[in-house]
């Protein structure tokens, strides 16, 4: 990250204005008290901190310090792993979903999740976001086939594969992949987004595009994005969190983070002195 | 630096020859090593062609005798010198055919359950156990066919089986009596159980192969386990699973002492499965130390022969399964 150290970073003038002029959102997710066991290992360390509907939310922080690990504890993705635990409480519209009689299906159903690397199914471009909605729904060729060109074009794909829909998901390039991936998500109408680096990997054109794209899905869904692009924070989010060694430092309007953050640290990293 | 290094180096040599040497060397190398991998891929095909030349001659008495008529001709009479292929042929295929029906979706399930289901303490104990499967000489399946599992399929399978679908057409005649014990159903049972491991295996070492982070995006979409195996697992991993299938029946097919010791050695088609048959490399182990004139003993090759050839097709067929396969998930 190549900063200068004084200049706080300008946040775009396309971001809404700040959201407590409009009344403090609704919570759609609450963490409270939140910790995290690899192993032994404790990768999160009690935090609390609220994720807003109609919001988007970035964590920012230095490599391996619990963004990610955070995110797929509110889809419950850590599930598949033994060995990793979490404690505390995470609701979502005030029902606890760290509790056993939670079902997994359901909430990655509701809470759905786009990842660093693109994920294509090995299936054609349709079946991609076809394959997720009949999970859950039983549509008729016509309503489908509707479903998922508002997806694609929702992801701003469509003009580019509308005349290869049954071309194989993996032929695209990386970006397209990963805007697939993203209208894969959206297909199944979740009520929550979550983003792990989804820009990462991506030319600068493709990050501008998803960004675009994260900026509109805002008005439906609550967005939890991960990144390590400070300016993309700044640029996509309403809300940042500050996480060092699995601490959360800071929390707050994305506006005021980036301008007057009350942490040293905070101010250390959003400035380029480390990280 | 460069300056001074040169101007140590010998004034005989200049650095442009002395590079030439060390290449030249290098070159003759790289040449011996180009030539050894050539000889040894070589040799594969050298010895396939000379395995179908020495089939061939030693078939043809045979093949010039009976004509086409060897493919289609039941009887098998070694008095008259009368022989004809077709039983032993049909046995190796109904039996190999069980033992898939059998093999391919136990295997798969359990492969499915090691990789995404099974708690880490249990992971080892199947794993081993599996592979023990595998180690089993084909010999003491052939004494266990015979002595345990035959009579257990006799008293109890068998009876039942026939019972169940005697009312029904069809199926009563695949299924009709008596229970001999032996036969082609024992046969492709004791065949699958050899097979498993191979499918298993096989199988469980490409699954684990799939991306963790396609898994979860599956998952992410809500998926259950079954969903995630169905649509993301095996289409991934299709080349594989498919490469572990057919060398299960490669071995399925060719598998000799095991299925001599259980299918009764009758040269003879029937429409029951468990009625006794015979299948190719049973009937090679079985007559070919007794086969006296040349015509038997060329039959027997010619036996011989056409199992190559259906190994060779049903390798060919499943290369054509997965071109199929590739085209409908789109990738040209």
């Amino acid at each position: 990250m190549n900063m200068s150290a004084a200049v706080p970073i300008t946040v775009s003038a396309s971001a809404p204005p700040p959201p407590a002029a409009q009344g403090t959102p609704r919570e759609k997710i609450t963490v409270r008290n939140l910790d995290f066991f690899y192993g032994t290992s404790r990768a999160l360390k009690s935090i609390s901190v609220p994720l807003y509907a109609n919001r988007a939310t970035a964590f920012i922080g230095p490599s391996g310090c619990g963004k990610s690990t955070l995110l797929r504890i509110l889809n419950r993705m850590y599930d598949l792993y033994p060995n990793q635990r979490a404690a505390g409480e995470v609701t979502l519209d005030g029902q606890d979903i760290l509790s056993p009689s939670q079902d997994l299906n359901l909430l990655r159903a509701r809470v759905g999740m786009v990842f660093q690397k693109p994920t294509p199914f090995p299936m054609t471009i349709y079946e991609n976001i076809a394959f997720g909605v009949r999970l859950y729904e039983k549509l008729g060729k016509g309503e489908l086939d509707a479903r998922v060109e508002s997806a694609l074009r929702r992801s701003a794909l469509w003009d580019e594969v509308k005349d290869k829909l049954h071309a194989s998901g993996l032929s695209l390039s990386g970006g397209q992949q990963q805007r697939l991936c993203i209208a894969r998500t959206v297909a199944v109408q979740p009520e929550v987004i979550l983003l792990d680096e989804p820009c990462s990997a991506l030319d600068p054109i493709s990050t501008a595009k998803i960004e675009e794209l994260i900026d509109e899905l805002r008005d439906d869904y609550t967005i939890v994005i991960v990144t390590h692009n400070m300016q993309q924070a700044a640029r996509v989010s309403d809300y940042t969190a500050f996480m060092y060694l699995g601490e959360l430092i800071e929390f707050g309007e994305t506006p005021a983070m980036f301008t007057t953050p009350r942490d040293k640290r905070t101010q250390d990293y959003i400035t380029g002195r480390f990280g | 630096m460069s300056e001074v290094a040169l101007q140590a180096m010998p004034m005989t040599e200049t650095p442009a020859t002395y590079r030439q040497k060390v290449l030249g060397r290098l070159r003759l190398s790289d040449r011996l090593f180009f030539w050894l991998t050539r000889a040894a891929a070589l040799t594969v095909l050298g010895i396939l062609g000379a395995v179908i030349v020495a089939l061939m001659i030693g078939a043809w008495p045979a093949l010039q005798e009976f004509g086409f008529g060897f493919l289609v001709t039941e009887s098998w009479n070694p008095v008259t010198e009368k022989f004809g292929a077709i039983a032993p042929v049909y046995g190796t295929l109904i039996t190999s055919l069980i033992a898939m029906l059998i093999a391919v979706p136990v295997g798969l399930l359990i492969a499915v359950f090691l990789t995404e289901l099974c708690p880490l303490w249990l992971r080892k104990p199947i794993g081993i156990a599996i592979e023990l499967l595998a180690g089993i000489p084909s010999i003491i399946y052939g004494i266990w066919g015979l002595f345990v599992f035959a009579p257990f399929l006799q008293q109890t399978v068998q009876p039942a089986l026939i019972e169940l679908f005697g009312p029904i057409p069809l199926l009563n005649t695949i299924f009709a009596g008596p229970p001999y014990g032996i036969g082609m159903l024992t046969a492709g049972l004791i065949l699958a159980i050899m097979v498993l491991p191979f499918i298993t295996s096989i199988s469980r070492d490409v699954f684990e192969a799939v991306p963790p982070v396609l898994k979860e995006a599956a998952y992410g979409l809500g998926c259950t386990t079954w969903e995630v195996v169905r649509y993301v697992v095996l289409p991934y991993t299709r080349l594989g699973v498919i490469g572990g299938v057919m060398l299960g029946l490669g071995r399925a097919l060719g598998e000799t002492m095991a299925v001599t010791f259980v299918i009764g050695n009758a040269h003879r088609i029937s429409g029951s499965i468990l009625a006794p048959g015979t299948t190719i490399s049973a009937t090679i182990a079985n007559e070919f130390t007794e086969a006296v004139g040349d015509l038997y003993t060329s039959a027997l090759i010619a036996l011989g022969l056409i199992l190559f050839v259906i190994t060779f097709i049903v390798l060919a067929c499943a290369r054509l399964m997965l071109m199929r396969i590739d085209r409908k998930a789109g990738n040209k």
